[in-house]
């Protein structure tokens, strides 16, 4: 297309969005649906080039005015860089010469090699294995409409809360379990008459999840946990990309292999290369798996970092190993941003349009199959879970759930179930609150700069810049914190403040990582056309790109809060008896020895499934209620 | 409705908002008027409740109505401050020294213990209480850190396993290199755990330095298994805690107390214990809690006070039950489960603390490169 057609398109396409919007006006907004679904698609170049000329003309509204988009700015400088910086400069300034021959020593090394080199490759083998069982979910979830949908996408993200020695533990009930199962016979004799291929197939699948330190068991665990978040923003994105490319290629002749590989996949590279990025991050910053899952053999950089500040009190070492951390991630989300840098616009589309019911036999058992899987991955562990915190003594049984509501020891720590979970609710609330404003301004931030000047260093730095808290060791934070923030008026040392802080720290970067692909697909042709037509900037704002970015903000919300109400928390200084959450609970249970312990630990933790499934319907229906078709 | 999401969104920012700028007021008023507190006599404002700050442990516990007692005595409120396990405790209370975030510290350990003095962070009070502690238990001569409870790490058997399989079980430490015992021992790492520490500290205090790293040699043949918390060793591994396959775990001495008292069928504290242990011939390492006070405590007076009450014996006879170590105090009595189900060490191996904290991590590094 050269720009004269482009010229005609675009006469076309506004004429088009004139009429509909007129139409908008009578009928009251029902056909805001078909106003999105009916525009034309337009590609990346023809896109960069008629932006600057329709913003100059017309001005853009700013959902967020200047002040607005520094919050997150300034949210980062003051409880992220300042502490860092802190802690930094602490530890490099008044230490004596003796550390810093250890710290040298250390980094010569070969050990200190090793747990930087296993920390990447085992972060990229994950990554990739998270992706290969997500992605068919992924499509099959943003492709087809079925019954249960919305239940099995709760479960799926369900494993995002536990704590690593909780699904350690889940994994052995299930994994007894089915050994018990393999050792009777009659379920052999049943399956496939005496025949001794179940019997393998149940043995292997009891050493796959047999909780022994293994690496297999590390990349398990990172599955499990991040299956989710490749699913969750890969599907948002999938069922609006709409099919109108995909169909036209097929009527040029193309098969299902090369739509895939030509259209399908490079249209959604955006959430693809989004949720990937997330997931390599987390698993290279992973701390919990590798301590309790994998075992003392294996040390990332993070568990290292641990080690070196808590335990040796290392400074110089841990804020090096955290300076490295830092760095890699910053390098590896430039070289992603660079990546990105071609991307296609289209036309989004609403869910209801693009999601279609499973009839084929073909789609029918591809539903089928991504349902058993997910059901395999995520729902046995947590099953297991549920029915060890109601088995007592041979029977089914309530007593683990009613001695919660005991203090029996009298303890001055001892908080009632129900008050942990409202301070679990009132902390993961605030954190959502506060990572969607954060990451929401934080990601308008980055579109404006882009929009603006595409080539300024500072638009390019700001997403990396962004994405650090992600990998920050939360040890190392902690420290900062204490030296940093400790006088008035940011004495926030000991404030229960404190806790949603850090939480919207790791929080925000996610719904930021939902929300940019989304923003990035609204052509400006669709704002410019409304705005031609007479609606005020925040109108426009409302009508056009709310209702598009819906999904993915309320993806983002749904991991906010979810990271927030699986958080331990136990780096942070406001761990005070009244403040006590429910993660802390259960491990304050599993701090001693005792069989009621345990068994009210896995009390907690069914109870803290059950508050993550509650508000995932909630926030679920937040969305609903804004809009019926986001 | 439309409207609905971004008024939502609205809502949210300004109640954030709100929240920081009324969480900085009250900081404000409160310094103001820790101000105002500190400028008058201290004497005139004994009516007011004045509030005392305790760092400690992810471990520590204490029944409230012991605090109570405490607080009404002396119209005060105790406020505990949970900053980690005992070594990130510790190092963010040394972090920070200038400002300190507390009055006082509960649960520096004997093997931490020359870092905090190093660090100089406690003041000295020799409390008048200290008479009634256990003299083997005072380890700093300048009583900046005051002995306030002890626990012994030593080897846990499962009873029924050895039952079951009619192997005696395990007497002392040199039974581990038994091929009879092969595969059946579960220890944590001593980098990142303060049992599996102990537990490498008792090996070299009974065996000697280059003793010890042999009969290392020789347990990691016999098969060991290696977990980096006490969490994942106990309830992941331990056959008696778990589904796991490894009867024998480093543990305390106490913890067949703490089976029996959180039992499923809690009520008979005269039942046998599941799980037995082993903690003769020098094979229990003693583990000294300290507590102390920091320099620059906002309130001395009641930071004494209360290291008083910690060495007295309505908080001594508390800590049994709650934290599952003994108490330093040697009139404290111990409560039924644990006159018949802990075990204390006659002989414990002990090592100077000063030889710990100098060799600490040249010994965790040695053991690393063995083992792991």
């Amino acid at each position: 297309m050269d720009r004269a057609d482009i010229v005609i398109f675009r006469r076309d396409n506004l004429s088009r969005a004139d009429q509909l919007f007129k139409e908008e006006e009578l009928s009251g907004g029902d056909n805001r649906v078909r106003l999105e679904s009916h525009a034309a698609l337009f590609s990346a170049q023809e896109q960069e080039e008629a932006v600057p000329t329709a913003r100059t003309l017309h001005g853009s509204f700013r959902p967020l005015p200047a002040m607005l988009a520094i919050t997150p700015l300034l949210f980062l400088a003051l409880f992220y860089f300042y502490p860092l910086a802190g802690i930094f400069i602490r530890s490099f300034s008044d230490q004596s010469a003796s550390s810093y021959l250890s710290f040298l020593k250390i980094f010569k090394s070969s050990r200190m090699a090793g747990i930087i080199w296993f920390t990447l490759w085992q972060a990229s083998l994950s990554t990739i294995l998270t992706l290969m069982v997500a992605l068919p979910c992924a499509w099959v979830m943003g492709t087809f409409d079925f019954r249960g949908k919305k239940v099995i996408m709760t479960l799926a993200t369900l494993p995002f809360v536990l704590p690593t020695i909780v699904v350690a533990s889940a994994f052995q009930v299930l994994a007894s379990t089915i050994s018990d199962v393999a050792a009777s016979s009659w379920l052999t004799d049943i399956v496939v008459g005496g025949d001794n291929i179940a019997a393998l197939f149940l043995s292997w699948l009891v050493s796959s999840i047999q909780p022994e330190q293994s690496i297999s068991m590390i990349l398990l665990a990172h599955i499990f946990y991040n299956f989710s978040v490749v699913l969750r923003i890969t599907s948002a994105f999938w069922s609006s990309m709409g099919k109108e490319m995909r169909e036209a290629a097929s009527m040029l002749g193309a098969n299902g292999v090369q739509i895939l590989f030509k259209v399908t996949l490079p249209l959604l590279r955006p959430a693809i290369l989004a949720s990937s990025m997330l997931v390599f991050i987390f698993c290279f910053s992973s701390f919990g798996v590798i301590l309790i899952l994998g075992g003392p053999s294996f040390s990332t950089i993070e568990v290292e970092i641990y080690r070196q500040a808590a335990h040796l009190f290392n400074l110089p070492v841990a804020s090096c190993l955290s300076l490295l951390q830092i760095l890699f991630t910053f390098g590896m989300m430039w070289v992603y941003t660079l990546l990105q840098k071609k991307r296609a616009r289209l036309m989004p589309e609403s869910e209801k349009i693009s999601l279609r019911r499973a009839l084929s036999w073909q789609a029918r058992s591809a539903v089928v199959i991504c349902v058993t899987l997910i059901l395999l991955l995520c729902v046995l562990p947590v099953a297991a879970l549920l029915i060890s915190s109601l088995y007592y003594n041979g029977s089914i049984s309530l007593i683990f759930y009613r001695e919660l509501f005991l203090n029996s020891s009298g303890s001055i720590f001892y908080i009632q179930p129900g008050d942990a979970i409202s301070n679990s609710l009132t902390f993961a609330l605030s954190t959502l609150a506060m990572a969607l404003v954060i990451g929401g301004a934080a990601s308008y931030l980055i579109r404006e700069q882009a929009d603006r000047k595409p080539h300024s260093l500072l638009g390019k730095l700001l997403e990396p810049l962004f994405m650090l808290p992600l990998s920050t060791s939360a040890v190392t934070l902690g420290f900062g914190i204490i030296i940093t923030l400790d006088k008035s008026p940011l004495n926030l040392r000991r404030s229960e403040l404190l806790i949603p802080v850090v939480h919207t720290l790791v929080a925000f970067p996610f719904v930021m990582r939902a929300l940019l692909p989304a923003l990035r697909t609204i052509p400006s042709s669709l704002k410019e056309a409304a705005s031609i037509m007479g609606a005020s900037p925040f109108r426009v704002w409302l009508h056009i790109e709310l209702p598009i970015i819906a999904r993915a903000l309320s993806v983002g919300a749904l991991f906010a809060f979810t990271i927030s109400l699986g958080e331990f928390g136990a780096t942070l200084f406001a761990a005070r008896p009244e403040f006590t959450t429910v993660p802390v609970t259960i491990y304050r249970f599993l701090g001693q020895p005792g069989a009621m312990n345990h068994g009210q630990a896995m009390a907690m933790s069914s109870i803290l499934l059950l508050v993550t499934a509650a508000g995932f319907i909630f926030i679920e229906n937040i969305r609903r209620f804004g809009h019926e078709g986001f | 409705m439309k409207r609905a999401g971004y008024l939502l969104l609205l809502a949210v920012y300004l109640l954030t908002f709100l929240m920081i700028s009324s969480a900085i007021c009250q900081d404000l008023k409160m310094d103001k008027q820790k101000m105002v507190i500190a400028s008058k006599d201290i004497d005139t404002e004994r009516s007011a409740v004045r509030e005392i700050t305790v760092m400690t442990h992810d471990s520590f516990s204490v029944s409230k109505q012991v605090v109570e007692i405490f607080e009404q005595q002396n119209s005060a409120k105790i406020i505990f401050l949970k900053a980690g396990d005992a070594g990130e405790a510790m190092n963010k209370a040394i972090l920070s020294k200038n400002n300190p975030l507390a009055d006082l510290f509960y649960g520096v350990d004997n093997t931490f213990l020359s870092r905090a003095i190093k660090a100089d962070i406690f003041i000295s009070y020799p409390s008048a209480m200290l008479k009634e502690i256990d003299d083997t238990l005072k380890l700093d001569s300048e009583n900046r850190l005051l002995p306030v409870d002890f626990g012994d790490v030593c080897l846990n058997y499962d009873k029924r396993w050895f039952k079951d399989h009619q192997i005696s079980p395990p007497s002392m430490l040199e039974d581990l290199i038994n091929p009879r015992y092969k595969g059946l021992l579960v220890i944590q790492n001593p980098a990142t755990s303060s049992p599996g520490l102990a537990f490498l500290l008792t090996t070299i205090s009974h065996f000697g330095e280059s003793g010890a790293f042999e009969f290392w040699k020789k347990l990691k043949s016999n098969d060991i298994f290696i977990t980096n918390g006490w969490q994942d060793a106990y309830w992941g591994k331990f056959s008696a805690a778990s589904d796991g396959d490894r009867p024998i775990v480093v543990s305390y001495a106490s913890s067949p107390a703490a089976e029996v008292h959180f039992a499923k069928d809690k009520k008979d504290d005269n039942r046998e214990a599941p799980t037995g242990v082993v903690t003769e011939n020098g094979s229990a390492f003693r583990q000294i809690e300290f507590a102390g006070i920091f320099r620059g405590a906002a309130n001395l007076d009641l930071a004494q006070k209360l290291i008083d009450f910690f060495l007295s014996r309505t908080f001594q006879e508390d800590i049994p039950l709650q934290m599952f170590v003994f108490p330093a105090n040697r009139h404290a009595t111990l409560p039924e489960v644990f006159k018949r189900h802990a075990t204390i060490t006659t002989n414990p191996a002990m090592l100077p603390y000063d030889e710990i904290s100098q060799k600490r991590d040249i010994w965790i590094e040695k053991w690393t490169e063995l083992i792991l």
